[in-house]
């Protein structure tokens, strides 16, 4: 039972399955009197690789976090996969199984080891005997090349092993849909590109991805559309080509001015 | 798919979302275990409020006649249980707060306190924390000194066995600070050398104090002490009650600042004995100075604890606040009072130990916002 | 990797340093300055010894613990084990440490729970529930326990006497003579009961681990709290009811001027208890609160991103890292607890300290006295502090 197997069957039903992976419509969110997300309206197909990208304060990372209800919309209307997002926790639940999420700061389980983290929601939520999921768990661990770390703590590992190890632990579910909010943001420069092989080898099978980074070579390399936003809406979308060489609003050529000022 | 859509500018949220109607509905009522738990503690609330209320200002008596055999209490008496009776604290406030010292001096008391208070606020302010501010303790000190016993600049001598209440209170606290707190910082030093002798010894010093309860200090500087002195070296009760709690207090004073010492980053060690420091400089210039600062917060818990440990010199009989607010019902006009007697006094407590807890809680959050950024 | 035997690094041992004999050698100056401290100490105890000697000599109090094989002549108002004032010394102190015993660990197991209840509360999203709660703390932590001690005396002792006593149900009476239960005639179908209940939480447990690893090779869940309920609650209840099911109580009954029979709480323990308890809530509530809150935020969401329920977020996640945090402080409190009450001298409670210090009272052994009572705390101090560095240690989260 070959995990690369699996995706390549998403991948072929992307094409066949018009629905979107994941539909944003008029979302509208409020942190108090803020308003974060400003009538947001996205639409990703299965099998697309979408990058968003933004200054900070931007909404992005909002804005992904509301697909898997970490945070909760008040205006609007997001589906995942067909499945409304409302209180329902059924609903809820049948989501999360789908949909698989890498953070920032990597959120690694410290007290359990490196295979353990992969194989808790395997075990608690899908219900897989512990073999099975230890199989699992020890092939997507080589995927992301660290099979040699499974007995180990988070503790143990650099930073950029943990990220590829968050990785793993989160397509041990055998998500439709992975999303990263800003992966490589608080990793040192070195263990960057480690994480982003990962991520770039992960699209080459067919995944579903969407991606809040500002890894513009990454965008360039395997998105298949850029989304810009800033101060909460959608600003700007197009193909990488289209977004970095031929902005059309200002406050894009702003942000571009900004970011790519070192490279 | 979208496009670059034109910004409409930012929306007010919805009603539901924000205000006073969202808050309540977020935080009183968001679940029905949380309303019925709302109407519990609400229902309860209101009922212990009316009836507190009722005890303590609408059934109250505040003031009894006095004849020839002293105060009649026989009105409160009657209302014991549903009335407060606040009489017996117009009667015996000067009492409990200053115990057996002579009436008319009683200002020399209260203007010592007012000094306590005032050393504890200058040293709370961030701008005097130097190392000048223990010249300013001493100054302090010395003149909260002068005033209770007197005997120089036209004060009359008051000896110290008159003394009584909330100054006993505030003298065994804060000369007991003053005192640990040295020896604490030598200590947590100690436990922290190389040398394995000083190590050792600290180490004995802190786990024995720690794990025996303050009532045993107290007893063996009441029965002990005089047992150690050659015969005929005399100190008083007063005095061997502070040196227990200067002993006690130094301890866990001492775990404190090992704490701050250890979390100091090494590399401050590093650079100290990379410039050539001597080991006293370093520690009193580089070291000291960042590790206290760190501490502070903690440090003001431990001294919370002993401001209110102090209240155990009951036991052996020393008459601080809460021995005073102890003897004044026992007189057999007033027996029985205890209640409001208690309520008084550790409203005195409550006054100073939540205005030091809320300066540590300000302290901390002020510190953390510094060093998370 | 290193394999000691070819790495090139473990050929040499490092040379051994000579001890030149000058100031300039830090290890010469730091044997001196031990030397010093050393001789300073150690002549402070040599002075302070030779008073106490020349002190007890002239005062003719007797040293050692030979008084500890003489009658007492102390009459204890409460005792676990028989006692009478003609037993000896040592007998009354153990009755004593007993009486200490009794109140620490019904203490410890109360405060827990109301303690962990309050820290709960506090941090609970209802407004009032977490209010109320952090307004009991902020209080409780202001005012000397001593204070507190007395005030609760105070009220029991201002409850009627045994005549006018309240009862607030059928059985339990509360006057300024103490709490009186209702008390169960304990018959070996109780014994019987007892075991079987212990025997039931035992099965439980095995019953649980053995549903795990069925869980492990399977992946199917399997319901654990049917067999729970059946084996704690129904099986005692079966074994005492196949026994002729005894269910004899004995009621409190006012006779003269006191009530007889039944189960009697002092006014004095249950002052002491209840002060000790709140008290102790108090600073374990702030404890399980911290230790609930130390939990990074993120492993909330990462365990809930990966599709994991509350209930097993809690039980997976947040708990093991947040017992982490809250099981040194908490045991700290314990001591604590088990500290503070020997405040019990103060409201005439006869624990090890107030029995140790009419002892030394009466016999004028002042220091075998006080040795005594630091002995026994610090034995219950170090075991702790023993278990605690054991306990760390083993569940310390490895690092690199």
């Amino acid at each position: 039972m070959s995990a690369s197997a699996d995706l390549a069957h998403v991948a072929s039903a992307a094409k066949a399955d018009a629905r979107p992976a994941i539909e944003l419509a008029g979302v509208n969110k409020w942190f108090g009197a803020l308003h974060v997300l400003r009538d947001v309206n996205l639409s990703v197909a299965l099998g697309e690789r979408v990058v968003v990208c933004g200054p900070s304060g931007s909404g992005k990372s909002t804005m992904i976090r509301c697909i898997n209800r970490l945070e909760v919309h008040q205006e609007g209307r997001i589906a995942v996969d067909g499945i409304e997002l409302t209180d329902d926790v059924r609903a809820l639940d049948a989501i999360r199984r789908e949909v698989g999420m890498v953070f920032q700061s990597f959120n690694l389980f410290p007290h359990l080891t490196v295979l353990e983290n992969c194989t808790l929601a395997p075990i608690w939520v899908r219900r897989m005997p512990k073999k099975d999921a230890e199989e699992l768990a020890m092939e997507l661990l080589a995927r992301v090349k660290i099979p040699e770390q499974a007995k180990k703590y988070p503790g143990q590992l650099s930073g950029g092993q943990q990220q590829r190890v968050a990785i793993a632990r989160a397509l041990c579910m055998r998500p439709k849909i992975m999303l990263f909010d800003e992966p490589t943001s608080a990793l040192d420069p070195e263990m960057i590109k480690e994480v982003l092989d990962v991520m770039v080898e992960l699209a080459g099978t067919g995944m579903t991805m969407m991606v809040v980074t500002h890894e513009m070579g990454f965008a360039r390399q395997v998105a298949d559309r850029v989304v810009f936003m800033d101060q909460g809406e959608v600003v700007e979308v197009g193909t990488p080509d289209q977004v970095f060489n031929a902005p059309k609003t200002d406050r894009l050529k702003l942000f571009l001015s900004q970011i790519l000022r070192g490279h | 798919m979208s496009d670059a859509s034109m910004s409409t500018g930012p929306r007010k949220p919805p009603i539901t979302a924000v205000g006073p109607i969202a808050w309540a509905r977020a935080n009183l009522f968001s679940g029905w275990l949380s309303t019925a738990v709302t109407l519990a503690m609400g229902y309860l609330l209101i009922k212990s409020a009316l009836s507190f209320v009722d005890w303590a200002f609408l059934n109250a008596i505040w003031s009894v006649p006095s004849n020839a055999q002293g105060p009649q209490t026989q009105v409160c008496r009657d209302l014991q249980g549903s009335g407060a009776c606040w009489a017996v604290i117009g009667e015996k406030h000067r009492f409990m707060l200053f115990g057996t010292y002579p009436y008319e001096q009683h200002w020399r008391p209260a203007l010592a306190c007012v000094l306590f208070v005032a050393l504890y606020v200058i040293s709370a302010m961030r701008r005097f924390w130097r190392w000048e501010l223990a010249l300013i303790w001493v100054g302090m000190l010395t003149a909260i000194g002068v005033l209770m016993w007197g005997g120089v600049f036209g004060l009359s001598y008051v000896p110290q066995e008159r003394w009584g209440g909330l100054p006993i209170t505030l003298i065994l606290a804060t000369f007991g600070l003053a005192f640990a707190f040295p020896l604490s910082i030598l200590v947590a030093l100690g436990r922290r050398s190389s040398l394995p002798a000083i190590k050792v010894l600290c180490v004995l010093y802190v786990e024995l104090i720690r794990g025996v309860p303050l009532i045993s200090l107290l007893f063996m500087a009441s029965v002990m002490f005089p047992l150690f002195l050659p015969e005929g070296m005399n100190i008083d009760k007063l005095l061997r009650a502070q040196i227990a709690i200067i002993l006690f207090a130094g301890a866990y004073l001492a775990e404190v600042v090992r704490g701050g010492l250890q979390a100091l980053p090494k590399g401050q060690y590093e650079a100290a004995d990379a410039m050539g420091l001597s080991f006293w400089h370093k520690t009193g210039l580089i070291i000291l100075p960042q590790a206290l600062r760190m501490v502070i917060p903690p440090l003001v818990n431990t001294f919370i604890g002993f401001f209110k440990d102090t209240s155990l010199v009951l036991i052996i009989g020393i008459f601080d606040l809460l021995t005073a607010g102890k003897t004044a019902i026992v007189e057999p006009a007033w027996q029985g009072f205890g209640v409001e007697v208690y309520v008084f006094i550790g409203s005195i407590y409550l006054v100073f130990c939540y205005a030091m807890s809320k300066y540590s809680r300000g302290l901390e959050a002020e510190l953390n916002r510094h060093r998370h950024r | 990797m290193s394999d000691t035997r070819s790495d090139p690094r473990y050929k040499r041992r490092p040379p051994k340093r000579p001890l030149r004999l000058s100031w300039s050698d830090e290890r010469v100056r730091g044997i001196f300055w031990q030397i010093v401290v050393v001789a300073a100490v150690g002549s402070l105890i040599y002075w302070l010894w030779s008073n106490t000697s020349h002190n007890l000599a002239v005062r003719r109090i007797a040293t050692g613990f030979g008084f500890l094989d003489r009658e007492a002549g102390l009459p204890i108002a409460e005792s676990l084990i028989p006692y009478d004032p003609t037993n000896t010394y040592a007998r009354a102190l153990f009755v004593g440490l007993l009486n200490t015993l009794k109140v620490a660990v019904i203490g410890i197991v109360l405060a827990t729970i109301l303690g962990t209840a309050i820290g709960i509360a506090r941090l609970s999203k209802n407004f009032l529930l977490s209010r109320i709660a952090g307004a009991y703390i902020e209080i409780i932590r202001d005012l000397p326990l001593l204070l507190q001690l007395l005030f609760w005396y105070t009220i029991l002792q201002g409850l009627p006497g045994p005549r006018q006593a309240l009862k607030p149900m059928e059985g339990v009476v509360l006057s300024n003579r103490g709490l009186k239960l209702p008390a169960l005639m304990w018959e070996n179908a109780h014994t019987a009961a007892l075991v079987a209940f212990l025997l039931g939480i035992i099965g439980t447990w095995l019953y649980a681990r053995m549903a795990r690893a069925k869980q492990m090779a399977d992946g199917q869940p399997r319901k654990v709290w049917p067999t729970a309920l059946g084996l704690i609650l129904v099986l005692p209840v079966v074994v005492w009811y196949a026994l002729g099911a005894p269910w004899e109580i004995e009621y409190p009954v006012l006779r003269g001027f006191n009530f007889r029979g039944g189960m009697n709480i002092s006014p004095e323990y249950f002052a002491l208890l209840i002060g000790l308890v709140t008290y102790t809530a108090g600073f374990i509530a702030e404890v399980v609160r911290a230790g609930i809150m130390s939990v990074n935020h993120g492993q909330w969401e990462a365990a809930q991103a990966l599709g994991l329920r509350h209930g097993s977020v809690l039980r997976l996640i947040v708990m093991p890292q947040a017992l982490r945090v809250i099981i040194p402080p908490m045991t700290s409190n314990y001591l604590n607890l088990t500290k503070n009450s020997s405040l019990a001298v103060a409201i005439g409670y006869q624990d090890i300290v107030s029995i140790a210090n009419t002892t030394l009272n009466q016999t004028g052994q002042a220091i075998e006295g006080i040795a005594i009572i630091m002995a026994v705390y610090l034995t219950i101090s170090l075991s702790i502090s023993l278990f605690m560095n054991w306990y760390n240690a083993r569940i310390a989260l490895v690092e690199r």
